[in-house]
């Protein structure tokens, strides 16, 4: 008898709406390591499963906008647990996709771990952050509050697979928004593991959908749909930036251009308030009463 | 007892002469091949209708749709808003056709005319103690008058179920002939509620009834239960027209209505008419969708073929 066992391959599908479909156009395309071995065939998706990936971030929008803050940060958390759960898992991932060495692969991992959890901390203190009473002359409260944008196209950086790609959801999701994801197109994998890591984290499925592919090809029915509040170009190159810009001005969308970013360094806040809309409101606060207080 | 005979004369004008004629002509109709059904409307919903043909396709589902408001809570306000939407269903594109009508309750009849008065946009109503039909008759012809008094162009009924059910075929088709009757110059919609008649020979039987008795289209289903119209009830109704225009010569409409949301469901619809029933019935005298939120989709995805990139729900009106 042999010890030799059949190889079991897996099979990469995308995740869209808490479920993994192939691509509704049935292609795959290879995916090889940094010496150009090959890993695995990912999904080669199509305009129309952007479509479908912005109709399930749409959907989710209403639930985890509405979602309170601190709910949210406790869903963050629980990803983090469940990433560290499976932290051998990524360290493979990562080394065979950037060519790193298993020390330094585990590094990244480790610092992708740790950024989730950072940015589960401030989805409860983002508000009083970029928030807060504002004074006024008159007998009246004005208060600033932060609101989430929408349905966020992001385009994940092309070289830091998992690091990069988690920086970059992170922060969108955090303050309410939902996201399609568009995957590294060269190092995928990572992204469409982190979506098997979503789908059992409690997070509500349709809030992050990511798809794998050709970037330019995906990104741009996203940066024209309507139905899309905003895009991050940080995967894109220049030229397509300058396209998708143009793309997405017409239903003014918010865009974050591409900049170079140290994905190492801690973060900064910027991710968090790039997708995020100021509400201010006005609230009278009626007849202040001979004792110069309604109360 | 006398009943009184459908007003045209055909072949089969003496079936409803007694009960039993009636009752041994519904269940001498051959059985339905559930199987086969089901997967003659599965395997014409794989047809791929792109580029103009599309067009064509979302144009033409355009204007057979009723757009419908059957809630409890409606207002004036909203079946003007509605019927504004019938004439105009995208203020962006004056291109875009009307819808075939709008499909209101009785009492709001002379709000939606009015509406959608001088647009070609019909008005229908839904009668007879919609959706459950469960009155008795004097009210129900009662409620028929009030609304084609109030100038519906169309009518809506329900079928009693409950003595379909209960095999009392020849009280349906009086029901039925006795409405027809009361609409007068109206055209007569009648409501099976396939989703509570069980089986397809139950669909059968009461689409044949139906159309014996006078009816100008055969409707699927109220929109008010859990199953509505699907695309092998509807693949059966279009038979029976096809079937029954072939033994007597009288074209009969089918409109399914409930549960088709999508422009996708709704292509897939035509497709099955044309395949059926044939050309002659793609036209909004003949099919009809009963919908409301269908008809955003559509013009979403009207949009989107015009403009190349993709329309969302912030573009056409909430209602």
């Amino acid at each position: 008898m042999s010890d030799e066992r059949l190889s079991v391959f897996k099979t990469y599908k995308l995740y869209v709406g808490g479920k993994f479909p192939r691509s509704e156009s049935g292609r795959v395309y290879e995916v090889t390591d940094s010496k150009g071995q090959w890993l695995a065939n990912a999904p080669l998706s199509s305009r129309k499963d952007a479509r479908d990936a912005v109709v399930a971030a749409r959907k989710a929008f209403g639930t985890w906008s509405g979602a309170t803050a601190y709910n949210r940060g406790q869903i963050l958390y629980r990803i983090a647990e469940m990433l560290e759960g499976r932290r051998d898992q990524f360290v493979r991932e990562v080394a065979d996709a950037e060519g790193l060495s298993k020390s330094k692969a585990a590094a990244q991992v480790a610092a992708t771990i740790d950024r989730w959890v950072w940015y589960a901390g401030w989805t409860d203190k983002i508000a009083q952050v970029v928030g807060g009473g504002n004074p006024v002359a008159g007998p009246f409260f004005n208060l600033s509050t932060p609101e989430p944008t929408g349905v966020v196209a992001v385009l994940a950086p092309q070289e830091s697979s998992f690091l990069g790609l988690v920086s970059v959801v992170a922060p969108v999701i955090a303050t309410g928004n939902t996201a399609v994801v568009v995957a590294s197109e060269k190092a995928p994998l990572p992204a469409l593991c982190l979506g098997e890591v979503l789908a059992t984290s409690d997070l509500p499925g349709g809030v992050v959908n990511v798809l794998s592919g050709r970037t330019a090809e995906i990104a741009a029915p996203l940066a024209a749909h309507q139905d899309v509040n905003a895009i991050d170009l940080a995967g894109a190159d220049d030229v397509l930036a300058k396209e998708l810009e143009i793309a997405a001005a017409d239903n003014l969308k918010r865009v974050l251009r591409p900049q170079p970013v140290d994905y190492t360094a801690t973060p900064g806040i910027e991710r968090l308030t790039a997708f995020l809309e100021t509400k201010t409101v006005w609230h009278p606060t009626g007849s202040l009463g001979a004792s110069g207080s309604s109360y | 007892m006398p009943t009184s005979a459908p007003a045209a004369a055909h072949a089969l004008t003496d079936v409803a002469s007694s009960d039993s004629t009636l009752r041994r002509f519904l269940h001498g109709l051959p059985g339905v091949d559930t199987v086969g059904l089901e997967a003659r409307a599965a395997a014409l919903g794989t047809r791929s209708i792109k580029t103009t043909a599309k067009a064509y396709a979302i144009d033409l589902a355009i204007s057979m749709v009723d757009l419908t408001t059957l809630e409890g809570a409606d207002t004036p306000g909203k079946v003007r808003a509605l019927g504004t939407k019938a004439v105009h269903p995208d203020p962006t594109d004056r291109t875009t056709p009307t819808t075939a009508a709008v499909c209101v309750y009785p009492d709001m009849v002379a709000v939606a005319k009015e509406a959608v008065a001088g647009s070609g946009v019909k008005v229908a109503s839904v009668a007879t103690a919609f959706p459950a039909g469960r009155v008795a008759l004097d009210v129900k012809l009662a409620d028929v008058r009030e609304a084609v008094a109030a100038g519906a162009d169309e009518i809506d009924m329900v079928i009693d179920r409950g003595a379909f059910l209960a095999g009392r075929y020849m009280k349906v088709y009086d029901e039925i002939v006795a409405v027809k009757e009361a609409c007068g110059a109206a055209r007569l919609k009648v409501i099976f509620e396939t989703g509570e008649l069980s089986t397809y020979d139950n669909i059968r039987r009461a689409s044949w009834l139906g159309m014996l008795a006078g009816a100008d289209f055969i409707k699927t289903s109220t929109g008010k239960v859990a199953v509505n119209a699907t695309p092998a009830n509807t693949l059966l109704m279009l038979e029976a027209v096809r079937d029954f225009r072939a033994q007597t010569g009288i074209q009969v409409g089918v409109k399914p209505a409930g549960g088709i949301r999508t422009s996708k469901d709704a292509v897939k619809f035509l497709v099955l008419v044309n395949e059926t029933a044939g050309e002659d019935w793609l036209d909004n005298h003949w099919f009809r969708f009963g919908a409301s939120s269908l008809l955003n989709d559509l013009l979403m995805q009207r949009q989107k073929l015009a403009t190349g990139r993709y329309s969302g729900p912030d573009y056409v009106t909430v209602d």
